[in-house]
């Protein structure tokens, strides 16, 4: 029964993190809530004077609302897919990350489709959507995706918190009342018997396979809003395979972004080693490879080929967006790479540093692959006015941007209060699986 | 007190319109001008020949024709298009000096600003050696539409008479058809403009009048004219005949001035379709811009921030460098 001590002491342990905020913690909320607030401010702006208070026109209709969409959405997804993923593997390290993913999973499974619908000129009519459906559309298909995919990431972040509600139910004796009352109610009776350990485990595993075949099904939906059009920048058969390598790109990145802070704030040390950062520092090599072939081959076969209105867009990217292509498709790919790539570069600092350069890069990335298309259509733009032809975002774009930003990160911050970012059911379990094997052995030498 | 009476014949003969569409009477436009004959006293005793959309010719009063553009076609019957009609635009690049007065009669009869232009002219230069031409681009009403296929409420629509609509009671603004049209046909109203509150006329898909804050509109073709058996705004208006207009079912356009059968203006005169690689299948057909009735200079006797528009054509910048114009 020292396992139940051991609950206890992983309570105790981590019952700070679930407490009372410090000072550095609270002025951060402040912040955080006032960017959120600049960010409401905006969007009434935009609400009340339409979309006139963005840098959109006519010929650039989506702008960075539909890039955060893409970045978001993709870094959900590839949450999902790496969750999923580490489910199915069995090494004890996997523990201290789990729960980090998943709470990026849906928490930018929230945000993302946020910023489509301040993309969307009437919002009032948005139920049209359900009313009037039309199902050949990509927009139908993919709100379908999301919401699949939501449901799908909220089933499966609440099993893998049941666990840790049920330690916290019976070991929170000093929590608040109305914690010990949620903690009691989102345990749904969970009491750690081998039976209902065992369903758990069944259940969680199921749902982490179908999360990966969600999430492939879902973000190539998303590409395909993009390769199903005739634009010369977007039509291609290999969007929908690349933009799911660029959203683990990403996902891996703000993962080890992530790592990095929680590990720096909560002195989680202990937990969070070297070993993880170097464990997805190799998986980020290993994709930015990857991303960087698949951007090659992208903008290779259009300039190679050269079509007319596949070179107008590249005179396009290679002009105006000069520096913006160089950051985001070369330093953007080989500085992760050349970080990761040599043993001796390998720090925890130079990994979360290569791991800020791909996702910065990735975002830019986005950006090129939405902008310069459609500020290149087929007919030359023939208008005198300079917004119809260049597209720049105007404060109200960037404060949703950053509040967006903002919102994920206090979300994350109160997420971790409720539970602890390191999943105390793992501890257990890594634990009771060590007893088992010490037992085995011993009867054996008996 | 006079405008009350208006539109209590307006609904009249909305009324009619319904009850024709229903008793399968498919002459809807003789149908209302009937009724219009029936409801009006006056008579001028003038009487005119009109071509009806099913093929008819019928005599009317020259009064009671006047009256008709009050006849609503709300969005729902606006779906359903002109029986038995396959409309195509032919627009003649020879004939083409920017004269821009198709542009200006679609602006005032869609009530749309300076800067919004459902039909534009661009000057197009295709390849280093061709000489540059004018270039009038109205929507091209595919028959296999991205705009349509990719519209997740269905407020874009495809009528059997081959027009393309939008419906801005139903488009929610996601702007999807706007990216997916590789000609650049659709417009988006950004911003609130006092014009969208003037309801005096009622909103019919086939106008396009009111516009609507956050929702796209564009080129329609403008049924209501056709509906009475008259040229689109745009083609009525040329003052060189540029822009002919017909039915492909019945193989005939016309530009105000001479009919001439579509498919021996097309095999004659060599017409195409602009990109037509792309699979799209516009009904608008382009005659190719040779033996040119003018020289493209005349065309820059427009205003200033207009010829401005065309400053990145490498031929404009050697006119301007020229001193040209």
């Amino acid at each position: 029964m020292d396992l139940e001590i051991r609950k206890r002491e992983l309570v105790k342990e981590f019952s700070p993190m679930l407490k009372k905020s410090t000072k550095t913690s609270k002025i951060w909320m402040v912040f955080l809530i006032a960017v959120i607030l600049v960010g409401i401010i905006a969007f009434i702006l935009q609400a009340v004077k339409g979309h006139e208070v963005t840098g959109m026109r006519d010929n650039v209709v989506w702008g960075i609302y539909i890039i955060n969409f893409i970045f978001f959405v993709c870094l959900s997804y590839s949450g999902a897919f790496i969750s999923g993923i580490l489910h199915f593997f069995k090494t004890p390290w996997k523990n201290s990350v789990m729960r980090i993913v998943e709470i990026i999973t849906v928490l930018s499974l929230i945000i993302g489709p946020i910023f489509i619908l301040l993309c969307i000129g009437r919002l009032d009519r948005l139920h049209y959507l359900f009313i009037y459906p039309r199902i050949q559309s990509p927009i139908t298909w993919d709100i379908i995706a999301i919401i699949t995919d939501l449901i799908g990431c909220f089933i499966y972040l609440y099993l893998t918190f049941i666990p840790d509600f049920a330690i916290l139910r019976d070991n929170s004796k000093k929590a608040p009342a109305w914690k010990q009352k949620l903690y009691k109610k989102l345990a749904i009776g969970y009491y750690d018997t081998p039976t209902q350990r065992e369903k758990l485990h069944k259940i969680t595993r199921t749902m982490s396979a179908m999360i990966i075949a969600l999430a492939i099904i879902a973000y190539s939906v998303l590409a395909w809003i993009f390769s199903l059009t005739l634009q010369p920048g977007w039509n291609s058969s290999i969007f929908a395979p690349y933009f799911i390598v660029a959203g683990l790109y990403s996902g891996v990145g703000v993962i080890i972004i992530a790592m990095y802070l929680i590990r720096k704030f909560y002195h989680l040390e202990h937990y969070i080693r070297k070993v993880h950062f170097i464990g997805a520092g190799v998986i980020l090599l290993v994709i930015s490879l990857l991303f960087g072939y698949f951007t090659f081959s992208e903008y290779f076969s259009r300039w190679f080929s050269h079509k007319t209105h596949d070179v107008n867009l590249l005179n396009t990217l290679f002009n105006r967006y000069f520096w913006m292509f160089i950051f985001a498709n070369y330093i953007g790919v080989l500085i992760p790479i050349v970080i990761l790539f040599f043993k001796k570069l390998r720090t925890i600092k130079s990994i979360t540093f290569a791991a800020l350069i791909a996702v910065l890069g990735l975002w830019f990335n986005r950006y090129l692959i939405v902008v310069p298309t459609l500020e290149t259509p087929y007919l030359p733009i023939q208008d005198s006015r300079s917004e119809f032809i260049h597209y720049s975002a105007t404060w109200i774009e960037w404060a949703l941007s950053f509040a967006g930003v903002a919102a994920f990160i206090l979300f994350f911050i109160l997420l971790m209060r409720l539970v602890p970012i390191i999943p105390m059911s793992g501890i257990i379990d890594n634990e009771r699986e060590q007893q088992k094997k010490t037992k085995q052995i011993t009867q054996n030498q008996k | 007190m006079e405008n009350k009476e208006d539109n209590k014949t307006g609904t009249n003969r909305r009324n009619f319109l319904k009850l024709g569409l229903l008793s399968g009477v498919s002459a809807v436009a003789g149908l209302s001008i009937a009724s219009n004959s029936e409801e009006e006293a006056t008579v001028s005793g003038e009487k005119v020949r009109v071509l009806t959309p099913d093929g008819k010719m019928v005599e009317v009063d020259a009064e009671s024709l006047n009256k008709y553009p009050e006849a609503h076609i709300t969005p729902a019957e606006s779906r359903k298009g002109i029986p038995n009609r396959k409309f195509v635009m032919v627009i003649d690049l020879a004939k083409c000096k920017n004269a821009r007065k198709c542009v200006e009669s679609c602006q005032k009869a869609h009530k749309l600003d300076y800067n919004e232009e459902f039909m534009k002219v661009q000057l197009i230069q295709d390849n280093e050696e061709g000489s540059p031409y004018w270039f009038p681009k109205p929507c091209f009403h595919c028959d296999e539409p991205p705009c349509v296929t990719v519209c997740p409420t269905g407020a874009t629509f495809k009528r059997d008479d081959g027009i393309v609509l939008v419906d801005n009671d139903r488009c929610i603004g996601c702007k999807f058809c706007i990216t997916s049209c590789p000609y650049s046909a659709r417009q988006f109203n950004w911003g609130h403009k006092d014009k969208f509150e003037d309801k005096s006329q009622p909103y019919s898909p086939e106008t396009s009048v009111p516009a609507a804050e956050g929702t796209v509109m564009k080129c329609d073709f403008c049924p209501d004219m056709l509906r009475q058996g008259k040229l689109p705004h745009c083609a009525q208006s040329c003052p060189m005949g540029v822009i002919y207009f017909g039915d492909k079912n019945e193989d005939i356009v016309t530009n105000g001035e001479e009919t001439v059968r579509f498919s021996e203006l097309i095999k004659n005169r060599g017409g195409y379709r602009h990109l037509e690689h792309l699979g799209t299948k516009p009904n608008v057909y382009y005659l190719p811009a040779v033996n040119r009735q003018f020289p493209l200079e005349r065309g820059f006797d427009v205003d200033e921030d207009i010829i401005e528009r065309y400053k990145d054509v490498p031929y404009v910048q050697e006119l301007k460098k020229n001193g040209e114009i």
